[in-house]
């Protein structure tokens, strides 16, 4: 059938991406070489996973293929987190703050934040999309305006700690994170999957859903605690990447041409990992680490963004 | 009536503005200021002031022209990515001239500020919906696009710090000498008097505008330069100043109507005296530090908008 | 037999049901008429759970809806809301398939196969079965949808406006179909229409609402009556007996 022939196609071209990535540009001291980007490895196709999973399901429970978690502001409340972090501890943040409790002080404030916004996003139901949208990216400007001004008062050397955050990275993950992370995602996404089949019927649109006997509020709750801690763990693992989500889901759509979850996830996870190992491969051997992949994931994200306003307004 | 009272109400804040400050130069000892008072009055506070109300109008002025010419009240400089290519012009003639004065980065960052205004409107135009929220949308978008850009260079020369500083517009830099460039926006605004009938039709369509016998694309491009210029000059010397375009000429609107004679004027006089209060609370809150305006004026904006917009599209 | 007693829906300040009761007849097809914005619409929303209600009480076959599981309701009652067409990518079979999901959670079974197939051939849409919807015309599409509500294979089908935007010959199609349902397959109907003659010729009740409420009630023979028709939409009409079947004439 055609959408396994997609989905087989992408994962030999993902492990085309691992093989270039794992064994290119080695060097001589492969032992050292090899299980640093094995790790690495690993922890994109985590998170690429994560992006993609959450992406496509928040699209379905919130009716449309324009919104995801980071148009919503979810990035510039991580900025605020840990402009607020470093303005606290200051030059001592590293030390004050080991890397697990800035990853669960941030989980967890990210969390609420976005169970907030979610709630926001549902409760005014009438409001049309369009006008989320604008709140969200206002309120992404507020933190950001916000973080700024911490970021002014903290001196350029602490700013360097800043800007590292500011960046979506995979090279600072932490070897103990990763492992909790990876049980939590791998959990979330199996007890998720269970509800595809629902998922399936809520793209019909609420009154369809209903009168087919999903309990429309259940599922949408549910779903809405899995993203929350899917993209908050994957933001904190490595920073703001989520607006990867937008283009990974659409194109899924585009290229399986089927609506049932299961196909459609699975795309995008490995649509996901190709782009993320892809783009890393490039960030680090084509510009030579002169840039970073959320550069490229804005730029790229953006103008496809536009694009998709533009279609969404024609329909 | 209204309007004598905004105008006592800029001349009393202009004062004030002069003798808030980390020198503490009191109202009382106006007829006996030494001689270091009167060098700080008229190195730092007066071009401060004077810097202030450009900017101030300057800005709320931009912001109606674009609103006129593209009918759509939430459009802005903030919200069309006129300021994010100021940021790009000034980001590029730092890395192509380095070195390179004030000239080099005006007329790079004019440049690509109106290139940028020209190809929203261009992108706008073509889309169907013209509705109040989905512009805005879109050119804030076009704004991050841009941005990205520009931070894509940045990082490469190692820049993001210096470019977070334009980032927030911040007049406590200015002193005689390295603000006088703003100048160039007293002309734009009466220009823009002169103008405002014709922005008006403009608005109103190309065909329309074409059977009144106006050269609609030359108005256009007009009003873009007006913007462009003002804009590249604020950014330069003071920084940038988000959503003040955006949000006085929606209060205005939302007291005082549409009519573009009565109201350009008001949106000058309340789009300074905003500005001049935001600079005081800058400069007042955290003293002797003082918080750079451009971030006191997007948080107040933004909220201020924030509520418009959540007012404005109940009617929609 | 469906019983609605005293229910009432507001939203804010504005009335929208106000203290409504009737009791739809098994079996039968009912037409709610009525103007726009009297809360037909709503009603059908209220009784299959879209929307909740102030007061009031309803029942289905003797048990107060709101006590139904969501899976059990649904195996009794769909609804098909007005112009309610996702904008997704589905051939005509998979959507038609949905109608399934109450009985077997989306795993088809064979007897869901069959089911499925019955109501393609039922409405039609055999030779379109792997088209994509979004591919489809309006009358097309709307069948698509009735047969995934047939699939779903509910004694009780709401139908909201079913005849927007189709044109007459798919309008009569339709109707024409739904007779069948309630003659040969004891489905109980209720149905928004805006054309009185589509009632006139189709229903076996009427209820016609004005202001929020059920004003008149009846085998459709009866509401037919000039003096009713005034009353309910505010102008003249004047009516015709066609071969057994009453006609209302009020374009002029």
């Amino acid at each position: 059938m055609f959408k396994h022939k997609i989905i087989t196609i992408l994962l030999v071209a993902l492990l085309i991406c691992i093989g270039i990535y794992m064994f290119t540009f080695t060097g001589v001291n492969l032992d050292y070489v090899l299980p640093r980007r094995g790790f690495k490895i690993i922890a994109m196709i985590l998170i690429s996973f994560a992006i993609g999973y959450s992406s496509v399901v928040f699209q379905t429970i919130s009716a449309n293929r324009i919104l995801t978690p980071s148009i919503m502001g979810f990035d510039s409340f991580y900025l605020l987190i840990q402009s607020t972090l470093v303005f606290i501890y200051g030059d001592k943040t590293f030390q004050v703050l080991n890397a697990e409790s800035n990853f669960a002080i941030s989980v967890g404030l990210m969390i609420l934040f976005s169970l907030a916004m979610y709630y926001l996003v549902f409760k005014r139901e009438s409001k049309s999309m369009y006008l989320l949208l604008l709140v969200g990216m206002l309120i992404g400007t507020l933190f950001r305006s916000i973080s700024s001004f911490i970021v002014m008062l903290i001196d350029p050397n602490e700013f360097m700690i800043f800007q590292a955050a500011m960046f979506a990275s995979f090279d600072k993950i932490n070897v103990n994170l990763l492992t909790i992370s990876s049980v939590v995602l791998i959990g979330a996404m199996i007890f998720g999957a269970r509800y595809f089949r629902q998922l399936d019927v809520m793209n019909l649109g609420r009154e369809n859903a209903i009168s087919l006997g999903v309990d429309y509020h259940k599922v949408i709750r549910v779903n809405l605690m899995i993203i929350s801690v899917m993209v908050a763990i994957s933001t904190a693992l490595v920073g703001p990447i989520t607006f990867l989500g937008i283009l990974v889901a659409n194109l899924a759509y585009e290229l399986v041409k089927s609506s049932k979850h299961i196909y459609i996830v699975i795309t995008c996870c490995l649509l996901t990992a190709v782009t993320v190992i892809g783009g890393q491969y490039l960030v680090e051997h084509l510009f030579n680490m002169s840039t970073t992949i959320s550069i490229i994931i804005n730029f790229v994200g953006g103008i496809y963004f536009i694009y998709l306003l533009l279609r969404s307004n024609k329909g | 009536m209204i309007r004598i009272l905004l105008v006592l109400m800029l001349l009393i804040l202009s004062f004030l503005s002069l003798f808030v400050g980390v020198k503490d130069i009191s109202i009382f000892d106006i007829h006996q200021l030494d001689k270091d008072e009167l060098l700080v009055i008229f190195v730092s506070r007066i071009p401060r002031m004077v810097a202030v109300l450009i900017a101030g109008v300057g800005m709320s002025i931009s912001g109606l022209i674009v609103q006129q010419i593209s009918l759509n009240k939430f459009v802005s400089p903030t919200t069309m990515g006129t300021l994010d290519a100021c940021k790009m012009g000034i980001l590029f003639s730092m890395i192509l001239f380095p070195g390179s004065g004030m000239i080099t980065k005006m007329v790079l960052s004019f440049v690509i500020a109106l290139a940028a205004s020209m190809l929203f409107l261009n992108i706008s135009s073509k889309i169907k919906m013209r509705s109040l929220i989905f512009i805005p949308l879109v050119g804030i978008v076009f704004g991050n696009i841009l941005s990205a850009i520009s931070t894509f260079f940045a990082y490469k020369y190692n820049l993001v710090q210096n470019m977070e500083g334009w980032l927030i517009g911040d007049f406590s830099a200015i002193i005689k000498g390295n603000y006088e460039v703003l100048y160039l926006g007293i002309p734009i605004v009466f220009m823009s008097y002169l103008y405002a009938n014709k922005f008006t039709i403009v608005g109103l369509g190309h065909e329309t505008a074409t059977s009144l016998g106006l050269n609609a694309k030359r108005v256009t491009y007009l009003g873009l330069g007006f913007v462009a210029i003002t804009s590249t000059v604020v950014v330069l010397t003071a920084g940038v100043i988000p959503f003040l375009g955006l949000i006085v000429p929606n209060i205005v609107s939302l007291i005082f109507g549409d009519n573009l004679k009565k109201t350009i004027g008001l949106t000058a006089l309340i789009g300074a005296i905003f500005l001049l209060i935001c600079d005081l609370i800058s400069r007042t809150l955290i003293a002797p530090y003082e918080i750079p305006i451009g971030l006191t004026v997007s948080i107040i904006g933004g909220i201020i908008f924030l509520v418009l917009i959540l007012k404005r599209a109940k009617h929609v | 037999m469906i019983q609605v007693k005293n229910v009432s829906k507001k939203y804010g300040e504005k009335n929208i049901l106000d203290n409504v009761s009737v009791t739809f007849p098994k079996g039968k097809i009912t037409c709610l008429v009525g103007g726009n914005g009297t809360g037909k619409s709503t009603l059908l929303s209220i009784i299959s759970r879209l929307v909740s209600r102030d007061q009031g009480e309803i029942n289905l076959v003797n048990q107060e809806i709101v006590n139904f599981k969501n899976r059990d309701f649904a195996k009794r009652l769909s609804i098909l809301k007005q112009a309610n067409h996702p904008n997704v990518r589905l051939t005509v079979k998979e959507l038609v398939a949905f109608g399934r999901f109450p009985h077997s959670q989306g795993r088809l079974t064979h007897q869901d196969q069959e089911k499925i197939q019955e109501s393609l051939v039922f409405m039609g849409l055999v030779d379109i079965q792997d088209q994509y919807i979004d591919e489809l015309s309006g009358g097309q599409k709307q069948r698509t949808f009735l047969a995934m509500v047939l699939a779903q294979d509910t004694d009780y089908i709401l139908l909201d406006e079913p005849l927007n935007n189709l044109d007459m010959k798919h309008s009569v199609e339709i109707m024409k179909i739904l007779r069948v349902l309630a003659d040969e397959y004891g489905k109980t109907i209720i149905i928004v229409v805006h054309d009185i003659n589509y009632a006139s010729s189709y229903a076996d009740y009427i209820a016609a609402v004005k202001d929020h409420k059920i004003i008149h009630f009846g085998p459709t023979d009866e509401i037919i009556r000039e003096d009713i028709m005034k009353e309910v939409f505010d102008i003249d009409m004047t009516i015709v007996d066609n071969c057994n079947n009453k006609v209302c004439i009020y374009f002029k």
